[in-house]
């Protein structure tokens, strides 16, 4: 990881979709659909730096089926959670209330987690995750980023202090190698909203 | 082979679907399309021809006299008999239902305007499960009844069958020898229907099964899977189904049926 701040990229999914399938289609559906779109925004982030974070924007997207929740969203985290290196990042945004099951059923079917915002300006997470690190990750939502006094204040408690590095390890938050503070993800890519 | 409706005086999608496997069965069997003899009963009739049960028979079967294709007027029809082969046709099938969907499910069945979507995606779930796990062309129709006999209230029955390898089949690679001599079509079906097993290693896959179950549930339907010799079924408190049937006639490829009822206001 370098020390730099992450690269934001926003990618309209809507947009990839006719851009990359057919602009016949307007709805995310079947596994090949979901394929061609996640292989377009990946290459889309082969041109980010080597630090980066992407808002996923699925508001233009009218249904999203389960096959193309799993390939865009659960398959997208999966690859770059394989890596080694944490260095991609992803919040979701446009993911309404019809949308929620199949992005959260495919998550949970591969023990995955993401951040996504559910209405406008209000995050959450999805997926698969413990108490604990719901616990943390509210309060890191509330505080926007905690700094070295905060963060030793949650590794007092053994179960907390586990709970933080699941998030880092799993992409949910985000911890600067310059100052050490850890941000939420969602005010990362505020101001591409 | 002569196919004989002419007595026909009730038909729904099931019947129509299966009408055309029955007949595209034969035909490969024969090497030439069987005969089909079509209803007297004008209204049954009248009903196949706006289900666009003629454009699909016209591939499977060959007529004495060119009955009447497609539907010149607007039709009540939820979703006409389409053939599926491909990835487009789910897509096509996704884009035409929205528009009918909303009001039908809406008006005759009760439920919320944002139920289009759950509907969209099971119907794109159950035609996708032609082209990935049967490897073989299949049909999908769909139509709202009022069952004020049966059950009191309107419902939705959709229907989707293929000429595929069935479950044992698309499953018997990966998962047989687990099995041992147990390996059957009913095996097949619960592995599929009720623990989400696909042939694929993939661990995303096999969930599109499980979600249609989930979503039939939350709307107190009913939704079955038959396959080989064996029927597979969740059942609602309205219907008495036995929720599994083995030593049934052989169905090559596989069913599935899926029946919503309107909601029971309190």
């Amino acid at each position: 990881m370098t020390g730099q701040a992450p690269d934001p990229i926003a990618i309209d999914v809507g947009e990839v979709l006719q851009r990359s399938v057919t602009s016949l289609y307007s709805s995310l559906v079947t596994r090949p659909t979901g394929r061609a779109v996640r292989m377009a925004i990946e290459t889309q982030l082969q041109g980010a730096g080597t630090l980066s974070i992407s808002l996923i924007d699925f508001s233009e997207v009218g249904i999203i089926d389960f096959s193309c929740a799993d390939e865009v969203v659960a398959k997208l985290l999966q690859q770059y959670l394989a890596d080694d290196v944490r260095d991609a990042f992803f919040v979701f945004r446009g993911v309404r209330e019809p949308h929620h099951p199949q992005v959260e059923g495919a998550l949970q079917r591969q023990e995955l987690a993401a951040v996504v915002e559910v209405e406008p300006e209000r995050f959450t997470l999805v997926g698969s995750f413990s108490e604990d690190e719901q616990r943390v990750w509210d309060h890191l939502e509330t505080e926007g980023a905690l700094d070295a006094h905060a963060i030793a204040r949650i590794e007092s408690q053994a179960q907390d202090a586990r709970a933080l590095e699941s998030l880092l390890a799993r992409g949910l938050a985000f911890r600067s190698p310059q100052s050490g503070r850890v941000h939420a993800l969602s005010r990362l890519v505020a101001h591409l909203m | 082979m002569l196919f004989d409706a002419r007595h026909l005086r009730w038909v729904d999608p099931n019947g129509m679907v299966a009408l055309l496997l029955g007949g595209s069965i034969a035909g490969e069997a024969s090497g030439t399309f069987p005969h089909i003899e079509l209803p007297d009963n004008q209204d049954v009739l009248g009903y196949l021809s706006r289900m666009g049960f003629h454009d699909q028979a016209h591939k499977v079967f060959e007529f004495d006299s060119l009955p009447r294709r497609g539907a010149s007027r607007p039709s009540d029809v939820l979703l006409e008999i389409t053939a599926i082969d491909t990835n487009h046709d789910v897509h096509e099938i996704v884009d035409r239902v929205q528009g009918r969907a909303g009001a039908i499910l809406t008006s005759k069945l009760g439920y919320p305007a944002a139920s289009v979507i759950p509907f969209s995606v099971m119907l794109s779930e159950v035609c996708q499960n032609i082209i990935e796990h049967a490897e073989g062309p299949g049909w999908v129709a769909a139509q709202a009844y009022n069952w004020a006999k049966r059950l009191g209230r309107f419902v939705i029955v959709i229907s989707v069958m293929d000429r595929g390898r069935g479950f044992k089949g698309s499953l018997g690679g990966e998962h047989s020898a687990r099995y041992g001599d147990r390996w059957s079509d009913s095996t097949a079906l619960e592995a599929a229907f009720l623990h989400g097993l696909t042939r694929f290693a993939d661990p995303g896959r096999g969930q599109g099964l499980q979600q249609i179950r989930k979503q039939v549930r939350k709307w107190s339907g009913l939704i079955s899977l038959r396959s080989g010799t064996a029927r597979i079924s969740q059942v609602p408190e309205w219907d008495d189904s036995p929720p599994m049937i083995d030593g049934m006639a052989q169905l090559p490829g596989a069913q599935i049926g899926i029946i919503l009822p309107a909601l029971v206001q309190p």
